[in-house]
């Protein structure tokens, strides 16, 4: 991909970004913010090409470390935002 | 098919599977199913429009986050050169590397325990410190493969190997990519060090009181200069000092930014880390091509920009004047030193309990005391009650109650008060004057009719709940002598119409339950 198509991607989900998150509700915006912080856990693709290349060993083991970091945050962050949302309960009548 | 290949050395390369992908050459598949997680990644803001899709929605975050790891791991899978002796010369043979393998699975094993653990045991009112220390990860992990690129660029596809006539090979990291890891490691090293101080100040261990450093705008504008100066001398000079300084810098700047911020605005800072967190891996993504990071990025990025300016509207001040820092103290720790002593009634949690069992209407304002006294369950008894009696109840949320966006809802829920009973600001603000009983619990100035009036005080402009308008306001508030975060005394207290409750709001709440039988 060359950098006018990325660029595109990023203007584009910027603006998706934008809608999306107006139309969340108020009542959601502490799930709202783990969620966000589980997906930009993302970031673990980065360090598993880090941790799977060869050539570097201390590129390896901060690829390591940060597939570490970022796997606490990726099931830490869909856990405790599915813990928050299984309490959320309509009025039983 | 794989094909023999030659080393640079000469030596023949025994081909038993396909050499790693090139970033910049990865087959159409590839690209598909990081679009797909990046489109999963939008669906699982989406479901959050509702409380009944969004647990889909934390469904589909889940499938394209597990999609994103299996195609990386499959693209980028570990190689290892074994290396034979055969006739006719050394033949090595590209094969799995099972160790790397086994190493990553370990890292992810233990991260993703931990990672599991503190989401299983941690309370819901310690939610906003959690929030801060996941920010603070996100912010790290964007550091270290910063880092990791950094050091191995031929294995991120960000750099060529130009070999000249005399001396050894040079690997030259594109200029763009120098740019956009630059930028990564630099937001990645802000949202770090910052959230670490959020967290700090959110979970007690340091004062919510503002740090005030002398001459601080001054050392903030030079540090941010100094960051983005030697990024653009980076294109031109990839040594190591250049890199290692913008990192070092930029740890020292997310320091600097977040001490001078008072506990009451965390809200604020708490949300603008978490978009900072979004366009570190937006950075990241540009530099591996990679479309689920920049679409995450560009999500997670605009959601705590949204955020952070609905909580700054809440309290009517400029992002630029949160940032700039110094305002409020501590909520639960600030005592004006010179509160003149004006009469008030004060009441007895039976005379709350009389006067609400009378009512038609009973419109309950929670605020930061009721997280820190833990009352969310105490209350949902004395709805319950108040209920049997035939009174109706509902809750009032204004948008900065407590320490991040959404903090009561979540505590109501956990406490199982169903969240129709619960409504925002605009919604319910129409009410209170039709309403019997104002039940306020651990707030104060979001309560505040001074905002409306009076053009001298701190708070003026910030929307509030018109409290005052309900027949008889119940104000429960552990002692006279605290004030609101903003430093300010709430007129509400004298007025005919309040019944101050003071007490610890949690033991009000459980006398008032039991004298309403």
């Amino acid at each position: 991909m060359d950098f006018i198509s990325i660029l595109s991607i990023f203007v584009l989900a910027c603006f998706v970004g934008y809608y999306v998150v107006w139309s969340v509700t108020p009542a959601l915006h502490t799930p709202l913010m783990s969620v966000t912080n589980a997906i930009s856990s993302v970031i673990v693709v980065g360090a598993l090409i880090a941790a799977a290349a060869a050539g570097s060993a201390s590129s390896k083991w901060l690829g390591l470390l940060a597939v570490a970091l970022a796997s606490v945050n990726i099931f830490g962050g869909f856990a405790v935002t599915a813990r928050m949302l299984a309490m959320y309960k309509k009025r039983d009548r | 098919m794989c094909q023999d290949w030659r080393s640079p050395d000469g030596a023949i390369v025994h081909c038993t599977m396909d050499p790693p992908e090139a970033i910049h050459t990865q087959p159409a598949w590839v690209l598909l199913a990081y679009l797909i997680a990046g489109i999963c990644f939008i669906l699982a803001l989406r479901g959050l429009s509702s409380p009944e899709s969004s647990r889909r929605g934390n469904r589909a975050g889940m499938i394209g986050m597990a999609i994103a790891v299996m195609t990386t791991l499959v693209v980028h899978r570990p190689y290892a050169m074994l290396a034979m002796m055969r006739v006719g010369g050394p033949i090595r043979s590209l094969q799995l590397d099972i160790l790397t393998l086994i190493e990553i699975g370990a890292a992810m094993l233990v991260g993703g325990g931990i990672g599991l653990v503190t989401a299983r045991k941690i309370q819901m009112t310690a939610m906003p410190q959690l929030v801060a220390a996941f920010h603070s990860l996100v912010g790290m992990a964007a550091v270290l493969v910063g880092a990791a690129a950094y050091l191995n660029p031929e294995a991120f596809g960000i750099a060529v190997r130009v070999t000249p006539i005399y001396g050894p090979s040079i690997i030259n990291i594109f200029p763009q990519s120098r740019i956009e890891m630059g930028l990564g490691v630099a937001i990645g090293a802000i949202t770090f060090s910052g959230s670490v101080i959020a967290f700090l100040k959110l979970n007690g261990n340091m004062s919510g009181k503002p740090i005030l450093l002398p001459l601080r705008h001054v050392i903030n504008l030079a540090t941010l200069a100094g960051i983005l100066g030697l990024i653009a001398y980076f294109t031109m000079d990839q040594s190591p000092w250049v890199f290692f300084t913008v990192m070092g810098l930029s740890f020292a700047i997310g320091f600097l930014l977040i001490i001078p911020i008072g506990g009451a605005d965390m809200p604020v800072v708490i949300s603008m880390l978490n978009s900072y967190s979004g366009w570190a891996a937006a950075a990241m993504g540009f530099t591996l091509h990679n479309s689920a990071m920049i679409i995450t990025g560009a999500l997670v990025g605009s959601s705590g920009a949204i955020l952070s300016y609905i909580m700054c509207r809440a309290m009517n001040r400029s992002f630029i004047s949160v940032i700039a820092g110094g305002f409020g103290t501590d909520g639960a720790a600030a005592g004006g030193g010179e509160v003149i002593d004006r009469a008030f009634k004060r009441g007895s949690a039976e005379d709350a309990a009389f006067l609400m069992k009378q009512a038609d209407q009973v419109i309950i304002v929670p605020g930061y005391g009721m997280a820190v006294s833990q009352a969310q369950h105490a209350l949902k008894e004395m709805a319950d009650k108040l209920k049997a009696e035939g009174v109706r109840v509902k809750y009032a949320i204004h948008p900065v109650a407590g320490r991040m966006p959404g903090h009561m809802n979540v505590l109501l829920a956990e406490a199982n008060v169903p969240y129709d009973e619960v409504f925002e600001l605009e919604d319910v603000n129409s009410e209170f004057a039709q309403t019997d009983v104002a039940f306020v619990i651990g707030a104060n100035d979001v309560t505040n009719p001074a905002a409306k009036t009076d053009k001298s005080s701190p708070i003026y402009g910030m929307p509030v709940l018109d409290v005052e308008k309900a027949r008889t306001v119940l104000f429960v508030k552990r002692s006279m002598g605290g004030v609101g975060y903003a430093g300010v005394d709430n007129e509400l207290f004298y007025r005919d119409n309040t019944m101050m409750l003071l007490a610890d709001a949690k033991k009000m709440v459980e006398e008032i339950v039991k004298a309403l039988g």
